[in-house]
């Protein structure tokens, strides 16, 4: 483990952990709650991880990998190896969660000022940090699950920080319920994999279904069950409800683990296990991914909660990463995943600056029963918070797909790679509508979010005196995401901002799936190359005509959304209320569950306890009378109280050796010496 | 003198004298005095099994590290038996014996 | 010659350490033992460990023997020089130290031993001295530790408050 990556990796993975510890013990009694331990931290493990970026940068090999495994249980022929890969795709998604990590403690300071959780706050954000650079990390698929079910709990910490406030502990909740539903079949997929491979490392796996040891029903089975969790995690349909609901935590923790680090989890476990996913599998996984794209941009059409617009988005997008992996272009998705951590992070980081601030105004003129969060309560914010609104804008022209942003490259790559896809497969025509739909409503969704809240006048003129732009602490991981959002920095050392060329293609290459009879990795690439130029049209016309709708309807208001959204009728109902899934799920999952266990129930008690429970409790009771007796008067007075008192006795005796004098004991110690001397001597 | 075993009577005898003095004296300085005497009869034989059993010096270093020993020994010792003497007016060790029962 | 002076150091050792563990007065004990600490030492001489012969007048006798008579004429009321003391268990004591001697010298006694031939040194204490260095460095420091912490406990342990 001499290897500088290893020890950097294991550096970056245990500094936070250090953190959490010193944090949940002693954070309290320290200057400032402790949070400067954790700060600076993450500011180190930033470091780390900025070095081993340059590092890969300067040694440029696509097949950089080191990895490096321990035995971790050894049960004779049953061994299980546990250990750390470092490739390219480890480096950049190191890089990804010490920066956005980094981002979410400074922008915390100002953010939870005075929060009577402080500490722990930032304790919890450490055990994130460690556990999601643990799934990173993970060459196997064991402490991936262990990382991963970590990453659950941290969520559930988070998300219910103020677990005082009912919904929030209601989110907690049920974010980890559902994060379970998927983890089961993710630990179902892995158990099988591992029944036919009998290894959870990703090499050894991968061998197995080269050589065929996992083939066919089976391996897509495993695939889809080891998806399961990735759905979970990535919070795809129809597992999708736990993250809207999970904008009640803290807006960075939003930021950093329903945004850009924590649901990318399921992206990133896809885009490992890409290479053994059959093609049955993988039309599974592309039907998901699209479906979820479409239908949450459907549902963060008519949100006016700032958050939940953002919320929705982010299913909408982690949609397209989970499309783009089902059509075979697992790299765009993974692109996507590092410019969407950006933008998206970003937002999240701009919506918690207006709401910040919202929240101040409002709390001058004691008002505390206006939803700070409302984008109706805003407008013309754009001259009280410049730097929020120009950081925002940026972003929002990069996730609607607007060139020479960030966000154009990674979704033209995805949607060339849907158009091929469907080009080569006619049957899978829905596709390709499903991802161009989706960006169509994410460009107008967006624009709407940013109409509504810094344009036009503002809709609540008592406090709009009081908007402020937010402190450094909070503007300074704005700027600073901002600019990550601009395409040179995907792009270098070309300079097209038309082409996703770039040090990250040339560093992360496709591989081949080693399921046999998959097309190759070289053909998923020439199709999608065929593919660029009329995906980039299209995706640039219907971002286009998203953004001229939303600047109709919400700058110029030339359009009426009231009429659109009374023409649309039942649809707008359908979207506004999320298309019932809370209801649905309530109704056909939750009370048949429930009336279903109350007959168990009444069986249960009325029938069985009743009747053949008690009536077996009477047959033992008389039986236990008759044993009880003979049980007093023979064994316990005979046998058992017998030993006893010739114990007492022998105690009695024996009391008095023990005289408390060390001399005494001395003498004993010594004439019991003599006393084996002399057995041994005869 | 050019004996080892002479050096092991002479050890043997202080060693069983030591013991002697820890079992019957009643103060308890003479007891750490026959304490003393035990690690003395150690030390010889360290020292001599170091010459005639051909170890050099190292016999001498364990024994230095004896001494050592005993001079921390002999310092707390006396410190606990000094705070006996003023709290319970005697330095006999069995009139020590409050933890009795 | 230097055999007589070998079985005359031997006696002082032994007859002064029976002394120690039989006189009925604490100061004669005392006084017996700094006889016997000092016949160590000359046995010390005999088994060419001059060094450790330094050592053992200077800690046993200047250190450890001082500290002793400290402590007894501490705890003790000085009127006259008679401070006598008592003894427990004597017959029986006796009886069973004896024993074990007699054990430990017949087994002395019929043991094989092996002796090697061995040149007298030219100087051990530089031969110490660098073995306390090198090998047995992390004894050495373990043991400087403890003599810190002897030092802090006893001061501890004999402070008015307790």
């Amino acid at each position: 483990m001499d290897n500088i990556y290893i020890n950097s990796s294991l550096a970056i993975l245990f500094l936070p952990l250090l953190a959490f510890t010193i944090q949940i013990f002693i954070g309290k009694r320290l200057p400032r709650q402790g949070d400067w331990v954790s700060i600076s931290a993450i500011l180190f493990t930033l470091l780390l991880a900025g070095y081993m970026f340059i590092s890969m940068l300067a040694q440029y090999d696509p097949n950089f990998r080191y990895e490096s495994s321990f035995t971790w249980m050894d049960l004779g022929d049953f061994k299980i190896r546990l250990g750390f890969l470092v490739d390219n795709i480890t480096i950049i998604m190191l890089l990804v969660v010490a920066l956005i990590s980094s981002c979410t403690h400074i922008f915390s300071i100002k953010y939870l000022d005075g929060d009577i959780r402080y500490s722990r706050y930032y304790a919890y954000l450490g055990l994130f940090t460690f556990s999601m650079n643990g799934i990173v990390l993970a060459n196997n698929l064991v402490s991936m699950y262990i990382f991963w079910e970590l990453v659950g709990v941290s969520s559930y910490l988070l998300i219910g920080h103020w677990f005082e406030k009912e919904s929030a502990a209601n989110a907690a909740k049920k974010a980890f319920l559902t994060n379970r539903v998927g983890d089961i079949g993710f630990f179902i997929g892995i158990m099988t994999v591992f029944t036919a491979v009998g290894s959870f490392a990703f090499t050894d796996i991968f061998e197995g279904v080269a050589l065929g040891s996992i083939e066919g029903a089976t391996l897509t089975f495993a695939g889809i069950c080891l998806f399961a969790g990735a759905m979970g995690k990535s919070s795809q349909f129809p597992l999708h409800i736990w993250l809207p609901d999970a904008m009640e935590g803290p807006t960075p923790v939003s930021a950093l683990m329903h945004a850009a680090t924590m649901v990318a989890a399921g992206v990133y476990l896809s885009v490992r296990l890409f290479p053994l996913m059959t093609p049955d599998a993988l039309t599974f996984i592309a039907y998901i991914g699209g479906f979820t794209a479409f239908f949450a941009a459907t549902i963060a059409l008519t949100q006016n909660d700032i958050k939940k617009v953002l919320a929705y988005s982010t299913v909408s997008q982690l949609g397209y990463m989970i499309l783009a992996v089902g059509t075979g272009v697992y790299t765009a998705a993974f692109f996507h995943l590092l410019t969407h951590a950006m933008f998206k992070a970003n937002l999240f980081y701009g919506s918690g600056s207006v709401i910040h601030s919202m929240h101040h105004a409002l709390h001058k003129k004691h008002d505390h029963d206006t939803d700070p969060q409302d984008m109706r309560n805003m407008g013309g914010f754009k001259e009280k918070m410049p730097i929020t609104f120009w950081s925002m804008t940026i972003s929002t022209l990069a996730i609607a797909g607007v060139p020479f942003f960030s966000g154009f490259l990674s979704k033209d790559a995805i949607l060339g790679g849907t158009l091929s896809f469907a080009q080569n497969h006619p049957q899978h025509f829905l596709l390709p509508i499903f991802g161009f739909g989706a960006a169509a409503m994410t460009a107008f969704y967006m624009f709407r979010m940013i109409f509504m809240t810094f344009y036009g006048p503002s809709k609540m003129p008592e406090i709009y005196d009081d908007i402020h732009e937010s402190p450094r602490e909070m503007t300074g991981p704005l700027v600073l995401l901002g600019t990550l959002s601009i395409f040179v920095f995907y792009t270098l050392p070309y300079f097209n901002p038309f082409s996703t060329h770039g040090w990250f293609t040339d560093l992360i290459v496709a591989k081949d799936s080693f399921v046999p009879g998959n097309i190759s990795a070289h053909e998923i690439a020439e199709h999608a190359h065929h593919a660029h130029m009329p995906a980039m049209i299209l995706s640039l016309s219907v971002a286009g005509i998203g953004i001229l709708l939303a600047g109709l309807m919400y700058l110029k208001k030339i359009l009426s959304a009231d009429t659109w959204a009374k023409n649309s009728g039942p649809l707008y109902k359908l979207s506004l209320n999320k298309f019932y899934f809370d209801e649905n799920y309530d109704r056909f999952l939750y009370q048949p569950l429930m009336k279903f266990a109350d007959k168990v129930a009444y069986f249960d008690w009325e029938l069985y306890d009743k009747y053949f429970i008690n009536g077996f409790g009477k047959v033992t009771s008389w039986l236990s009378n008759i044993s009880g007796k003979f049980d007093y008067e023979g064994i316990d007075q005979g046998l058992v109280d017998g030993v006893g008192r010739s114990a007492k006795n022998v105690g009695h005796s024996l009391r008095n050796i023990q005289t408390g004098r060390i001399q005494n004991y001395i003498l004993y110690v010594l004439a019991g010496a003599i006393l084996m001397i002399i057995i041994q001597a005869v | 003198m050019d004996q080892l075993v002479n050096y092991l009577y002479i050890s043997a005898i202080l060693f069983s004298l030591g013991l002697f003095g820890v079992i019957t004296r009643r103060n308890g300085i003479a007891v750490l005095m026959g304490v003393e005497l035990i690690l003395n009869a150690a030390n010889i034989n360290f020292v001599a099994f170091s010459r005639f059993g051909g170890m050099n010096v190292s016999g001498h270093v364990f024994s230095l590290f004896v001494i050592v020993l005993a001079a921390a020994e002999a310092a707390v010792a006396l410190a606990i038996i000094i705070t006996i003497y003023n709290s319970m007016q005697t330095v006999n060790v069995d009139d020590a014996s409050r933890l009795k029962h | 010659m230097s055999e007589l002076a070998f079985w005359l150091v031997a006696a002082i050792t032994v007859v002064s350490a029976g002394m120690v563990v039989f006189s009925g007065q604490l100061i004669y004990s005392a006084i017996a033992l700094l006889f016997t600490l000092l016949g160590v030492a000359g046995l010390y001489i005999f088994l060419w460990a001059d060094f450790m012969a330094g050592i053992q007048v200077m800690v046993y006798i200047g250190g450890i023997l001082v500290l002793i008579i400290f402590g007894i004429m501490l705890t003790h009321k000085i009127e006259s020089v008679k401070i006598s003391q008592t003894n427990v268990q004597r017959k029986i004591g006796a009886f069973v130290v004896a024993v074990f001697l007699l054990f430990l010298a017949s087994s002395l006694g019929s043991a094989p031993w092996f002796q090697m031939v061995t040149t007298e040194p030219s100087e051990t204490v530089s031969t110490v001295g660098k073995l306390l260095m090198t090998k047995y460095l992390l004894p050495f420091e373990v043991a400087s530790i403890l003599l810190l912490g002897s030092l802090i406990g006893a001061a501890m342990l004999s402070r008015k408050e307790g």
